[in-house]
């Protein structure tokens, strides 16, 4: 089962989530948790894993050889993205610009372009105390995330859970991160910027047709509405973590809430079967 | 003109906050949401009535079942697994056209995706330009440069000085957006390991784009030794810590009232940002 963790609105404590999820199921099941906020990756603050093995990642770019380039044009037409162009006698990439499709090298009437890859980030594959550990970090000053995240999740076993910590938002790289999931949680907090971007999160969810459950963090500061919102969007509020400095503290030094306060493992165990309720009755009504 | 852009890798560290309030102490601005995937600074502001845009970018397959013989050539070249069973799943097709160009049948056709909407509203601080990314969709970092210009051409009109850009988490493509050509960032980071992890990263990306930067450690109380070693990280790398705010419920008491802090409680937090605003100007005088 693919369990992700998205947001919506940053910093509501999607990273709390996963890596508390992934120590406190450790001992129960197989754990793989996968790190897709590729941009800024902190799952690995809290878990300190061993890291095995490190794979550059990028993108295939055109490499143009101008000896056999005719000048004809058609790599210019057919490239979606201006990634490519030739002004008279010059053929120019603009590499930053490519997303890799292939169109121009296999298009090219004379087979003058070859593809090169340009590195984009990094892929970090380890683990640690029994959880599986994957990891993409975007490269600084890239601009292109889902390529990596894309590659993170090739890494999917799919034994046991696999646990994704998402990107915050709910642009391309969420979709990415997210897509194929059995279940989402949508982590927020009660205040009108937390509802604000659940919703925006929850409409996600329902276009890429994933059932998704809420954890409200931070219970007790702001106001009832997001309790109100899941109440009537029948979004079931499947957690509650109160606002407390404890908390914040143990998060601010990088330790996760199932190591810091341990009452908490059985609690995220519960979290988990809830989910696994969720997703085995949706399972069988669609097999009926 | 200036343009000064908020950004903090890490999300959730209180850039929409912050804006509210430099929104309340500026004069003579445009506001700017370039967090056009989950914008918040609306919600503090509280727009009067939308001037509504439409912003198409991007294409995405359509198969004509009629035309289409089956051969499967789509499905094979496709490198974004965007089509199965001669089906395109429009979340995953990247608009690249690669199928559409090759089709033997020539069953494949690129409709434009209307992928947002972008608005122009009055707020009470001034104009505010913000924007909602269609669910699911791409090219948020054509929205951002969509509404940074829109923003250019109110303060050119209006003759306002200043442009202050509420930005999105993280540092891909929206944020790059954002930064590109801005005359300062101001990084609002937090004083945990993740946050300065992201900071790191964040600054990189300044520095990577040529954008000078300032920092502000929020709630820096949560954990003094943390915001120790931010603010050496920072004196190491040359960059200043324009202010250090105490951690403060009123922030998010304000929030749930829709005001900027400043109005919601003028003394404490309002008076920490007021420095922080002073510092901010001066170096957008300097």
């Amino acid at each position: 089962m693919i369990v992700s963790v998205a947001s919506g609105k940053g910093g509501t404590g999607k990273t709390l989530i996963a890596t508390s999820l992934a120590i406190s199921l450790k001992n129960r099941v197989a754990v793989q948790l996968l790190d897709c906020d590729v941009e800024e990756p902190n799952d690995h603050i809290f878990l300190k894993p061993t890291i095995d093995k490190t794979e550059t990642v990028g993108i295939p770019v055109p490499v143009v050889d101008e000896a056999k380039c005719t000048r004809c044009g058609r790599c210019a037409e057919v490239c979606a993205f201006n990634a490519i162009a030739v002004l008279g006698e010059y053929v120019m990439t603009f590499p930053q610009l490519c997303h890799g499709c292939g169109a121009c090298s296999y298009l090219c009437p004379e087979k003058a372009i070859t593809e090169e890859n340009r590195e984009t980030g990094v892929i970090e594959t380890g683990g640690v105390d029994g959880i599986a550990f994957v990891l993409g970090r975007l490269t600084v000053g890239e601009a292109m995330a889902p390529p990596i995240i894309r590659k993170v999740k090739e890494k999917i076993k799919n034994n046991g859970i696999v646990i994704i910590d998402a990107p915050p938002g709910t642009s391309c790289p969420v979709v990415e991160s997210v897509k194929g999931s059995d279940f989402c949680l949508l982590v927020t907090e009660p205040t009108p910027f937390g509802l604000n971007d659940l919703k925006l999160a929850v409409e996600t969810m329902r276009e890429l047709d994933i059932p998704c459950g809420v954890v409200l963090n931070r219970a007790g500061n702001g106001d009832e509405t997001v309790a109100d919102y899941c109440r009537l969007e029948n979004v079931p509020l499947l957690m509650t973590i109160p606002l407390d400095m404890e908390i914040a503290r143990l998060y601010s030094r990088g330790v996760t809430l199932a190591e810091g306060l341990p009452a908490w493992q059985e609690k995220f165990a519960g979290l988990l079967e809830k989910i696994t309720e969720i997703v085995d009755e949706r399972n069988s009504c669609s097999k009926r | 003109m200036k343009e000064i852009v908020v950004l903090s890798g890490k999300g959730g560290t209180g850039k929409t906050s912050i804006v509210g309030s430099l929104a309340f102490l500026a004069e003579n601005k445009v506001m700017v949401d370039c967090d056009v995937d989950a914008a918040d600074l609306h919600l503090l502001l509280q727009p009067e009535p939308d001037e509504d845009h439409e912003f198409w970018s991007g294409q995405t397959a359509t198969i004509d079942e009629a035309q289409c013989t089956q051969c499967g050539l789509c499905e094979e070249l496709c490198r974004f697994d965007a089509i199965h069973d001669l089906r395109v799943d429009p979340a995953a097709c990247e608009g690249c056209g690669f199928c559409a160009n090759t089709c033997p049948a020539k069953a494949i056709a690129m409709k434009d995706n209307l992928a947002g909407h972008w608005f122009i509203s009055d707020t009470r601080y001034g104009p505010l330009v913000h924007a909602r990314l269609g669910i699911a969709q791409e090219n948020s970092g054509k929205l951002v440069a969509m509404v940074r210009q829109q923003a250019k051409e109110i303060a050119g009109k209006i003759g306002a000085g200043l442009i202050i850009s509420d930005g999105p988490p993280g540092i891909g493509c929206p944020v790059i957006s954002s930064l590109s050509g801005t005359d300062l960032a101001l990084l609002v980071t937090e004083p945990t390991l993740s946050g300065q992890h992201d900071l790191e990263r964040v600054i990189g990306v300044c520095r990577h784009f040529g954008v000078a930067a300032l920092v502000c450690i929020n709630k820096y109380d949560i954990n003094e030794d943390n915001t120790r070693r931010i603010e050496d990280y920072c004196r190491r790398q040359g960059i200043d810590i324009a202010a250090k705010i105490p951690y403060d419920s009123m922030v998010t008491e304000a929030m749930v009232h829709g005001k900027t802090v400043m109005e919601y409680h003028p003394n404490g937090t309002a008076q920490h940002i007021e420095k922080l605003w002073n510092i901010i100007a001066g170096h957008l005088a300097g």
